[in-house]
Order: C-alpha cells, then structure tokens, then sequence
C-alpha cells in the first residue's frame, strides 16, 4: 500500500503544499516544451511538403547557431550576422533542392530518409572544419535578448523566471502563429500541401516542386536557427545539441507528423509532463527519468491513437 | 446532347499539332509515329482499344512523359516535348483516369489550388498575409464559387475531397482544372466508373464548358454513345499507332476501326 500512496497521494500532497514550487516546474516545463516545439516545428514542415522524416532537422540547428556565432567572431556585428546566416539557410535550402531532392525524385521515402542522415553527416564534417568542435557561447546580448530574471516573492512562496525564457516563448509564439496562417490560407501554403498530397496533381495545375522544396527547406532552416540561438542563449553552442533532434520524435508521434497545432501542443505536453514527472515522481525510481518520459509518454499514443493527436485520420477507400 | 450537324462546323486554326511523335518505355513501344492536330473550339475525342496509347498520348501532350522523337506545336510554338510547367503555365489543364486529388484538402482548396499559376503576391506579402495578398486571395476566391456553382456542387465546398464519393471526386477534379481558366482542357475518361446519370451530367458539363467559355478540350473516352454525340473529330489509336482520324461518322465506317474493335471476320 505504501508505494500507492507514494505514486497516487503523496506527489499531488507535495503540489497543494507548495505551490511555488508546482509553479516553477511548470514554466520550466513550458519553456522546454516551447523548445521541443520549435524543433518539431520544422520536422513537420518538411514531412507535409514532401514526405521525408528530415533526421538533419538537429544538426540544422546546431549549424544554423555556429555560422551566427563563428560569423560574429569574425568580427562581424550580431545584426548583419544574423542576415548572412538567413541568407546561408537559404543557400542550404537550395543546395538541398538541386543536390539531394532532385536527383532522388519519385524515390521511396526510406530512400530519401537515408539522404537526410548524410546530409546530418556533411554537416556536421563542414560545420566542424569551418567553426572548430569547440562548444561556443551565443551572442545572446549583442542580439539585444534579455539576461537575468524576475522574481516573486509572495505568501504563496518563491519563483523565479528567466527573461530569456520569457522572450524564448514570446519569439516562438509568434513564429508559429505567422507560419500557421501562412501554410493555411494563402497561395504557398495551399501548393505545399498540394505537393503533400499529389505530386502528380500539383505538376498538372502548374505548381512547381522545385520552388516548393526550397520554401519549406528555408523554412525549417530559419525555424532552426530560431531554435539554435534560444536554446544555445541557455546552455551553450555546441554539436551534442543535436540530439535535441531526438526529443522531436514523441512529439511528434504525440500531435501528428502533419499537424502544425499538434507540434506546439504535444511539444509543450512533452515539456512539461517531463518536469512534472522528474520532480514529483523521479525520486521513487532514483531520478534521471527526464531522459526517457517522453519516449514512453510517446508510445502510450502508439498504443491508443497512433495518427496522434491532431495527426489527419488514414482514410481509404476501398 | 449536340445535333449531329454541328460536327460539320467550321473549324477554328490548329491549337495544338502533334507531328510523328514516338515513345517507347525500354523494349514497349507506346507510341509510333503518331500525328494529329486539335484546333481552336473544338471537342477531339482520342479512342482506341485498351492499351492503345491513348493516355500515353496525352502525358506526352502535358508534358509528363517526353517523347524520344517528333514535334510538338502549341500555340504556334514548336518544341520537340513539353514540360509539366511549360503546359501548365501556357494553358494546358488536365483531369486524370484514376483521379489525382489533393485527398485531404477540401473542395474550395482544390480549386484554389488550380489558380496556383495566376496568383502573383510575392513570398513576403503572402507571409503577412495581408494587403495585396489578401485582395488577390478574395478576387480568386469569387472566381472559384462561380465554378462551385457552374458544377453544382456548392453544398459540399467545405468537405475534404477524400471522403466525397467517386462521381464528385470527378467534378472536383474538373472544377480545379476550369479554375486554370485553360486553353486546352484534356480529360483522361472523364465518364469511366459512372452511372448513365452521372454520364448525361458530365456531358452537360462538358459541352457547356465548350460553348459558354470557348475552351478546347480532348477527351479519352469508351463509351461511344458519348464519345459520337460530343465530339466534333475523333482520332483513333491502336497498339500505339493512329488508323483513323475524322468526323465520328467517318470513323465509325472505317474499316480499321471495325476491324480494332471487334475483330477481322475471316
């Protein structure tokens, strides 16, 4: 009877007792989550315009933080700095599209998979011999982000919330909203989805591949580079970061390969069940359970609802 | 359904020519040296046996599959193959035999989608969405309900077109392709897999498309109730070659074309 109530009474005792503490780990949660949004945010992207489970979308984040760092210790300021690196995911996108894309048109998608994990090789031998291995510090001041952090203190308790994570939420709501409408109401967003559901149909009214390819590529790389300097700004700059990559799976798995909704909500549902669960119920199992929550959260879904949350429905007509 | 006199009016200037155009796919010849002309305002029908070369014969003309030899002129232009884009962007719309929907889009995006070409707004307004890009977006928008309520099929304009039944999924198709607002409209079996009434809609259809707009169309058909009543010329292939070409009339007393379709008496 004692480990019931150490996993069903005591955590939820532990939350009434001491709000504050409840409070914290759930902004904690809320800014990983927004993080795991961001990332699987440029997953999904690239899944709807063309199919393929991008595993470079990790690795794009770490090159993405590195060329605006390595370029602004070039003595570069941060502002110009940040418009040559939009300018080299784009150059990306495209090479992209001409080199990888277009020679494997019409291949089956474990084919095209296989080509995203040699992209993620290439870059992390280029980004290495251009910006060294070393672990870098983001240019978070120069660009103007807030450091420090807002306390309360009230007879409720004690929270302290960080500026930067404050503004992480902020920069990544608003992306998400923008590329929301975008991909749902307007020309670009309807041809990408066209590409999604018929390549075939989509070349038949005009639609060209090639373009669409490269927006969703220079999309995902400008959402990367968001994602780079928020989470580097936290930590630090360096290539095991891309391992992020990895969380993006159960989050994805949970809101839907193709669902941009889903992304931010199993992202944040991914973030903060991670907290919450290390905190009040990581010490019955010794602690470190924040590295495989996620992955079992994720396969529960697998079990029940395995299009996920927002994932479309697999109709088929027989 | 059209009188049989209009298939003697007089004909408009050649739309398209297709001249000895040959493909092969490794050792299978689909098409040899097969020649023919569609010209401005007219209903070409392209039969034959199954096998024929027919479809072939219109991925050539938009441009999916590139010939190994022969011409092709649209528009006065000569060029020895055509490219999807090219064909899209000079007018050349199509609908398929097995349909190719946009499944999980509704209706109204799939024949938005069809204006994909004569959208302009660049990348950046279009991310605001706002300004220019949104007044562009409600003038097409107005363009799309009056071809909603041309096919009749306002009542399921908000329904993704995979859970729609297979005589609308057909109209949809239709719909994107006249949202092109094309030239030439080619029709892959628009009437394969329907009940005698959704046939008698489609040619209604089909013939009001010709009349009220003016658009060109060529259209692979098997019925040939259809096929006699709508066309105004009819060009017949078998095993990859052309063995008649004329009036539905002419055609129908031709002796290869007996002999194709049923077989030589002996």
């Amino acid at each position: 009877m004692h480990i019931l109530y150490q996993i069903f009474v005591d955590p939820f005792m532990q939350m009434v007792h001491a709000p504050d503490l409840l409070m914290q780990t759930l902004w904690d949660g809320l800014v990983g989550g927004v993080l795991y949004s961001l990332i699987a945010l440029g997953f999904v992207l690239i899944f709807k315009a063309s199919g393929v489970f991008n595993f470079a979308q990790g690795i794009m984040v770490v090159f993405a933080a590195l060329t605006l760092v390595g370029l602004h210790e070039h003595g570069i300021p941060a502002f110009v700095a940040l418009g040559l690196t939009v300018l080299v995911m784009l150059v990306l996108a495209f090479a992209v599209e001409r080199l990888m894309l277009r020679p494997l048109v019409n291949q089956s998608e474990i084919i095209l998979f296989m080509a995203t994990f040699g992209l993620t090789y290439f870059l992390i031998g280029f980004g290495q011999l251009v910006f060294g291995g070393n672990p870098k510090v983001m240019i978070a001041q120069d660009l103007y982000l807030p450091s420090g952090a807002i306390e309360w203190k009230g007879n409720f308790g004690f929270v302290s919330l960080q500026k930067i994570d404050i503004a992480a939420v902020i920069i990544a709501s608003i992306m998400v909203a923008v590329l929301a409408v975008f991909f749902q109401r307007t020309r670009i967003g309807r041809a990408l989805r066209a590409v999604a559901d018929s390549h075939q149909a989509a070349l038949s009214v005009g639609i060209s591949l090639e373009q669409i390819w490269v927006i969703v590529w220079f999309a995902a790389g400008v959402v990367a580079l968001t994602t780079g300097i928020m989470w580097g700004a936290r930590s630090e700059v360096s290539f095991s970061l891309q391992i992020i990559a990895l969380k993006a799976l159960p989050v994805l798995i949970l809101g839907g390969f193709t669902s941009i909704p889903g992304a931010i909500v199993g992202g944040l549902i991914i973030g903060i069940g991670e907290k919450l669960g290390e905190f009040y119920w990581g010490p019955l199992l010794g602690g470190g359970i924040e590295n495989w929550l996620a992955y079992v959260i994720a396969l529960g879904f697998l079990v029940f609802r395995p299009q996920g949350l927002f994932g479309e429905k697999i109709i088929e007509r027989i | 359904m059209r009188a049989p006199s209009s298939n003697e009016t007089a004909l408009g200037e050649v739309l398209l020519a297709v001249e000895e155009v040959s493909l092969s796919f490794g050792g299978v010849r689909a098409l040899t040296g097969v020649s023919f002309d569609i010209r401005k305002g007219e209903i070409r029908a392209i039969i034959g046996p199954n096998g024929a070369g027919k479809t072939s014969m219109l991925n050539v003309v938009n441009g999916f599959y590139q010939p190994q030899s022969g011409r092709i002129t649209f528009k006065g232009e000569v060029r020895t193959s055509m490219r999807p884009y090219a064909a899209a962007h000079g007018g050349i719309a199509r609908t398929f035999q097995n349909l190719a929907l946009f499944r999980g889009m509704t209706t109204l995006d799939n024949i938005l989608a069809g204006r994909a070409l004569k959208m302009h707004r660049g990348f950046f307004w279009q991310l605001l969405r706002y300004g220019p890009a949104l007044n562009e977006e409600v003038e097409h928008r107005h363009r799309v309900e009056e071809i909603i309520e041309f096919l009749e099929i306002a009542a399921i304009r908000k329904i993704p077109v995979g859970r729609l039944p297979y005589g609308l999924q057909k109209r949809v198709e239709l719909g994107r392709a006249l949202a092109m607002e094309p030239d030439l409209l080619l029709l892959d079996e628009p009437m394969a897999g329907m009940n005698l009434e959704e046939k008698e809609d489609m040619s209604r259809f089909i013939i009001d498309v010709n009349q009220q707009y003016g658009t060109t169309i060529a259209l692979i058909e098997h019925d040939m109730g259809v096929v006699m009543d709508l066309s105004d010329r009819v060009v017949v292939l078998d095993y990859g070659r052309k063995i008649a070409d004329g009036t539905p009339d002419e055609v129908k007393r031709d002796k290869d074309v007996i002999r194709a379709y049923l077989g030589e008496s002996k």
